[in-house]
């Protein structure tokens, strides 16, 4: 360990389907890193610049979240997004999502390899592509306190499997991140919400956030979270909604103008886009309009009323409602012993979930809400910062509190006949071990193979395949004469570790690991972003390339702001200011001194802040006054309702 | 099973008697390697150390939230690598001897396994033969239910529904049901046999336990087959 870990930061990331966000604990309190346009929210996008012929570079810029999000309408294909549902997945996996998504596989992928993912004239696997999310979410934190962020806790969903979760790992990894802890995101949730109540009982946590769903039920008991039961689907989310949405229309328009999108990725992109925004407008509103432009001059246009919305997802939110009668079964518990449901997730503003939920759970018969107070995007992050607190032991605040989580699904070995041998029960204790015993078949046989598997299925070859790992160096011995004893452990992030002994000789046998769907360590390393990276020498350079970053972003705004009907409000002294602030941070942004240009980005932002309010004003309500151009695209996009297509709202994804 | 570690173990790093605490220094706080503690030891404050059958649940569950604590990995983030694997470990076995430990017939199962008589053949999982093979005194009652069984699947392929059928399998259903919550009664007694009897009478109230979890077991699955069927609607 090195010397300074004392006083490093731990942050807490939420690595979403949709959306990305790093948090830490300011004081007693989890707070959002917001990025450099003032946003909460990074989408995970990631997209590759064109390549610049005139770049020393061979390889193009990678760009990610909002400014990445341009990119999947004009060049689709350089451009990725939910890249979390391959996470950990094979070939055979993924060809449902393949219908579905505009994922393009490289042509070379052999069978049994890790996926690779083409963007461009280049090829990620999805550790990678998750890695640049995470790199710009360190970037992020890094601006924001000064210093280098290298430790942080990561979230994932309850019910990710073990290549899942070890391909979380290993993107934090590559982003030059030690991942200290994952933490399943609905106990995450929990941690949030538990923090400032000292709350004996049991609560269910609903997370159904926008690739995945999971439920987990939790007793709370003297600051120990100890979960008693998760279940959910990993490929089941609001993405899902969309997917059922862009198709509904796209047939439409086949059968109302005879054009067919489907083989057209941007306009695909484009009916996403309009899809998305009428699924949101309708948790508010009791109809939405679709209205698209479409090749040729024609337009679609669509009024789709609430009953008939809710009518096309009841399907996609039904199928949440089978996991949370077996996680309350596996917890022994009846829905009216729960005493609180807290919701996670964008999808669950969907006033439809609202009232599965509350029947699932007998909720309004008994008198009771749902728990909605923290913004239900933001709270895993939160309490990722809270776990990363326990973690630092930094403070008093987070020090009685403990996360006790479970693995979500049964670890099990394949035994004579294909039929699987549970040596874990789903639903355990984390970390949690097994121990078992093999011998040879053959006379002076020297190796042993064990296949584990995860789930709840008899036959291996319905459940889900870890490894295989051949023990070697068995001494040769009779048949059946050798005892191996192998150790199979859950750690605490809910990954499996494998130790084997042979018991007659002492031997330690050597493992070799062959995981089914993952990256060896090997390619990992091959695969760290930027070494650079890690370097804390190159911190200052990195601040300095940052901060021009955010320069060009401020004053591309600014360039923009005089098309805006409110600039015609400023008075002329106001315009000159803004003017002159904007050159002095033109000029300064040639330079190569960090406080310099962070200084004229902060005049040119106290400068535009007029211009702010007034922009506001024209689209929101008063309650926006006082706030710099930052700030209150930030506010923007807190408030629900109202999406300005202006260049500081962010991200319109749930 | 490694070999067994004694009672008079003492700290790695402070020389305490580790007697009522083998995983966590009562002294001076250090975790300590978990190699060879027993489930029973692992709980010794509510156990003695002993392999006790008639455990107070609410006690364990208090000690497991006072070790887990203590001993959890998450307490460990920024300790030595040797601390963080011996944490790994002695939550691991703290997590295992818990959840062994509060389900009575579990806890049963571990002694067995304990004093050499487990149940369990190596790598056998759930579905061994063993769990197939009735107990004697019930064959001809087993016989006779799976006739019934049989028919009632027969009907539910022929889309056809017969009252009478399910009424007797909702009958034998109960009937196994009560045969099962015997054994559960039986096993509480043996139970209190060996948790006060001397060696004779331990090695007698072991040996019946080892037959009554097989007769569990049988019973259990029939009763789960029963159901299933019962369950499965008609086509
Ligand atoms: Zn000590």
């Amino acid at each position: 360990m090195s010397e300074n870990t004392s006083i490093e930061r731990v942050v807490g990331i939420d690595l979403g389907t949709t959306n990305s966000l790093v948090a830490y604990m300011q004081g007693d309190q989890p707070v959002v890193i917001p990025g450099v346009d003032g946003s909460n929210l990074v989408p995970s996008i990631v997209a590759l610049d064109p390549v610049d012929p005139a770049a020393e570079s061979s390889r193009p810029t990678v760009t990610v979240g909002n400014t990445a999000r341009r990119s999947l309408i004009a060049t689709p294909e350089r451009a990725i997004y939910s890249v979390k549902r391959l996470m950990g997945r094979g070939l055979e996996d993924v060809r449902e999502e393949l219908k579905l998504f505009p994922f393009h596989l490289a042509e070379d992928l052999q069978p049994g390899e890790v996926l690779r993912i083409r963007l461009g004239e280049l090829t990620f696997t999805p550790p990678e592509i998750s890695a640049y999310v995470l790199r710009q979410l360190k970037r992020n934190a890094e601006r924001y306190f000064g210093s280098p962020v290298t430790k942080a806790v990561i979230t994932v969903p309850a019910y990710f499997n073990d290549a899942q979760r070890q391909a979380t790992r290993d993107a934090g990894r590559m982003a030059g991140l030690d991942v200290l802890r994952l933490v399943n995101e609905p106990t995450a949730a929990a941690l949030a919400y538990g923090l400032d109540r000292a709350k004996e009982g049991i609560i269910a946590v609903y997370d159904f956030g926008g690739g995945t769903f999971d439920v987990s039920i939790l007793k709370l008991n003297d600051g120990i979270f100890e979960v008693i039961a998760t279940n959910g689907d990993t490929h089941l989310g609001g993405d899902d909604i969309d997917n059922l949405l862009s198709a509904v229309a796209i047939d439409e328009i086949f059968n109302d103008h005879g054009i067919d999108l489907r083989q057209q990725p941007d306009a695909i992109q484009a009916v996403r886009k309009a899809v998305i925004e009428a699924k949101i407008a309708l948790s508010t509103q009791p109809a939405a309009l679709l209205d698209l432009e479409l090749p040729g001059g024609l337009r679609y246009q669509r009024e789709i009323p609430r009953p008939v919305y809710e009518q096309l997802i009841a399907g996609v939110l039904a199928r949440t409602a089978a996991p949370c009668r077996q996680a309350m079964a596996d917890a022994g518990i009846t829905p009216d012993q729960i005493d609180e449901v807290v919701l996670v997730g964008g999808s669950t503003r969907i006033p439809a979930v609202r009232t599965l939920v509350d029947q699932l759970f007998h909720l309004s018969a008994r008198g009771k809400q749902p728990h909605t107070d923290l913004n239900p995007d933001e709270v895993v992050a939160l309490g990722a910062a809270v776990q990363a607190n326990i973690l630092a032991g930094s403070s008093a605040v987070t020090d009685d509190l403990l996360l006790l989580d479970v693995t979500p699904l049964s670890l099990g070995i394949e035994a004579l006949g294909g039929v699987v041998a549970r040596i874990i029960q789903r639903n355990s204790t984390i970390p949690a071990s097994a121990t078992e015993h093999f011998t040879t078949g053959v006379d002076g046989q020297t190796n042993v193979a064990i296949h584990v598997v995860q789930g709840e299925r008899e036959l291996a070859s319905d459940c889900r395949s870890l490894a295989r790992f051949d023990l070697k160096g068995i001494p040769p011995m009779p048949a059946g004469l050798p005892r191996i004893e192998v150790k199979f452990l859950i750690d605490a992030n809910g990954i499996l570790q494998v130790s084997a002994r042979e018991q007659r000789s002492g031997q330690q046998a050597s493992i070799e690991v062959k995981p089914t769907y993952g990256l060896t360590d090997d390619q990992v390393e091959t695969m760290i972003l930027d070494s650079f990276d890690n370097a804390e020498a190159d911190f200052e350079q990195r601040q300095l390339i940052e901060a021009r970053l955010e320069a060009e972003t401020i004053l591309a705004a600014v360039a923009k702001a005089p098309e805006n009907p409110a600039w015609q409000l400023l008075t002329p002294d106001e315009v000159g200011a803004i003017e002159s602030t904007a050159r002095a941070l033109e000029a300064a942004k040639l330079g190569s001194d960090l406080a310099i240009i962070r200084l004229c980005v902060t005049a040119l932002d106290q400068t535009t802040r007029r211009f702010a309010e007034l922009m506001m004003d024209q689209a929101v309500s008063s309650a926006m006054r006082g706030k710099t151009m930052q700030v209150a695209g930030d506010q923007l996009h807190s408030s629900d309702t109202i999406h300005a297509p202006h260049q500081f709202a962010p991200a319109e994804f749930e | 099973m490694d070999t067994p570690r004694t009672n008079e173990s003492n700290c790695w790093a402070c020389h305490a008697s580790l007697a009522a605490s083998p995983l966590l220094c009562p002294h001076c706080g250090k975790v300590q390697p978990s190699a060879g503690i027993n489930y029973f030891q692992a709980f010794a404050a509510v156990t003695g150390g002993q392999p006790l059958l008639t455990l107070d649940l609410a006690a364990l569950e208090r000690e497991f939230h006072r070790l887990s604590r203590k001993l959890h990995p998450d307490r460990f983030a920024r300790a030595s690598e040797g601390e963080q694997a011996w944490s790994l470990a002695a939550t691991a076995l703290l997590n295992d001897a818990y959840r062994a430990l509060k389900d009575p017939v579990q806890r049963t199962e571990y002694l067995l396994e304990l004093k050499g008589q487990g149940v369990g053949e190596q790598n056998a999982g759930r579905n061994k033969s063993a769990d197939r093979q009735p107990p004697a005194d019930l064959l001809e009652e087993v016989f006779e239910l799976n006739m019934q069984l049989e028919e009632l699947r027969m009907n539910q392929k022929m889309g056809e529904d017969d009252p009478a059928l399910t009424a007797d399998l909702t009958r034998a259903q109960a009937h196994f049901d009560g045969l099962l919550a015997q054994v559960d009664s039986d096993l509480a007694s043996q139970a209190a046999l060996w948790d006060s009897g001397d060696d004779t009478a331990r090695a007698a109230a072991l040996k019946s336990m080892a037959s009554l979890l097989d007769r569990r077991r049988y019973l259990r699955n029939l009763v789960r087959d029963v159901k299933d069927a019962l369950a499965t609607p008609a086509l």
